[in-house]
C-alpha cells in the first residue's frame, strides 16, 4: 500500500496504490487524517486508479475521511475507481454522501 | 456435490493474513479459469469473511482461522471460513446492512451485504463462545467452446 498526497493547483490529490483492506486501511487512515488536520484542504480528491483491491474496509475509510474533512470545512471526491471497486462503492450507497467521478 | 479439488488454509487471526487468504484463493482458483469479475467477487467475499473473524470473532484475543475452498463439479465454488472466537449472539442483526459493533474502528457494517451480493449463497452458523462458520457458494459462468 502506497500513498502520496500532492497539492495540484490549489487542490489536494491523494494517490493511493495497492490494496485496501482492514489491515492497510489503518495506516491510510492515520496518514490521511494527519494531512487533513494539518493542511485543512477545502477539497481533497482520493485518486483510486492505482487500487487493485478494495473491500468494505475501504467504505469505512472513505466515510471517515469525508466526515473529518467536513468538520474541517472541506469536501471529499473519489476518482479513478476501477469497475470492481465501483461495485463495492455502489453497493454501499456512498455516492449519496461523497462525490464519485 | 462432487468435489473436484479442495484446499484448506489455517492461519492465525492477524490482519496481515487478510491479504494472504485472498492470495491463496486466487492461486487455487487459477485452475477454474474464472473471469476477472468472478475472481474479484470471490476475493472480496473471502476478504470480508476473514476480516470479520479477525475483527469480531477474535476481538481482544487471537486464535486460528480456517479457510476451505472447494471446486465442485458443475463449475461451482464452495468457500468456508471458520473461527473459534466469541461467536455471534444475534445473527439476524449482525447481517443487517450497516449494523456494526465496531464503529470506532470505522467498520461500515457492510461485510455480510458484500458477501451476499458477491456470491450466490451465504450461510452463517454461530454459537456464542464457540465460534462462527460462514459458508458461501458461487456458480461460475460456463465459457463458450
Amino acid at each position: 500500500m502506497d500513498l502520496t498526497i500532492n497539492n495540484e493547483n490549489g487542490a489536494a490529490v491523494a494517490r493511493l496504490r495497492g490494496e485496501i483492506d482492514h489491515h492497510t486501511a489503518k495506516k491510510l487512515r492515520t496518514e490521511l487524517d494527519k494531512y487533513i488536520i494539518n493542511f485543512r484542504p477545502p477539497a481533497l480528491a482520493m485518486d483510486m486508479s492505482g487500487i487493485t483491491f478494495m473491500d468494505s474496509s475501504g467504505i469505512g475509510l472513505i466515510l471517515g475521511r469525508s466526515k473529518l474533512l467536513k468538520e474541517c470545512g472541506g469536501s471529499l471526491e473519489i476518482r479513478g475507481a476501477q469497475p470492481y471497486i465501483r461495485r463495492v462503492l455502489k453497493l454501499s450507497g456512498i455516492g449519496r454522501i461523497v462525490r464519485i467521478s | 456435490m462432487k468435489v473436484i479439488n479442495e484446499i484448506k488454509f489455517i492461519m492465525p487471526s492477524l490482519s496481515v493474513n487478510e491479504s494472504a487468504a485472498r492470495a491463496v484463493v486466487s492461486s487455487f482458483l487459477i485452475q477454474a479459469d474464472l473471469t476477472v469479475e468472478e475472481l474479484s467477487d470471490i476475493r472480496t467475499a473471502v476478504s470480508e469473511a476473514v476480516t470479520n473473524a479477525v475483527v469480531h470473532g477474535y476481538r481482544g484475543s487471537s486464535g486460528k482461522i480456517e479457510l476451505t475452498v472447494k471446486l465442485l463439479e458443475g463449475r461451482e465454488i464452495y468457500i468456508r471460513v471458520k473461527d473459534s472466537g466469541c461467536g455471534i449472539t444475534d445473527i439476524k442483526q449482525a447481517m443487517e446492512p450497516l449494523f456494526t459493533t465496531a464503529p470506532e474502528e470505522e467498520r461500515s457494517g457492510l461485510g455480510f451485504s458484500v458477501m451476499e451480493s458477491f456470491t450466490d449463497k451465504l450461510a452463517v452458523r454461530s454459537k456464542p463462545g464457540k465460534g462462527t462458520v460462514v459458508t458461501m457458494r458461487k456458480r461460475l459462468r460456463v465459457h463458450g467452446s
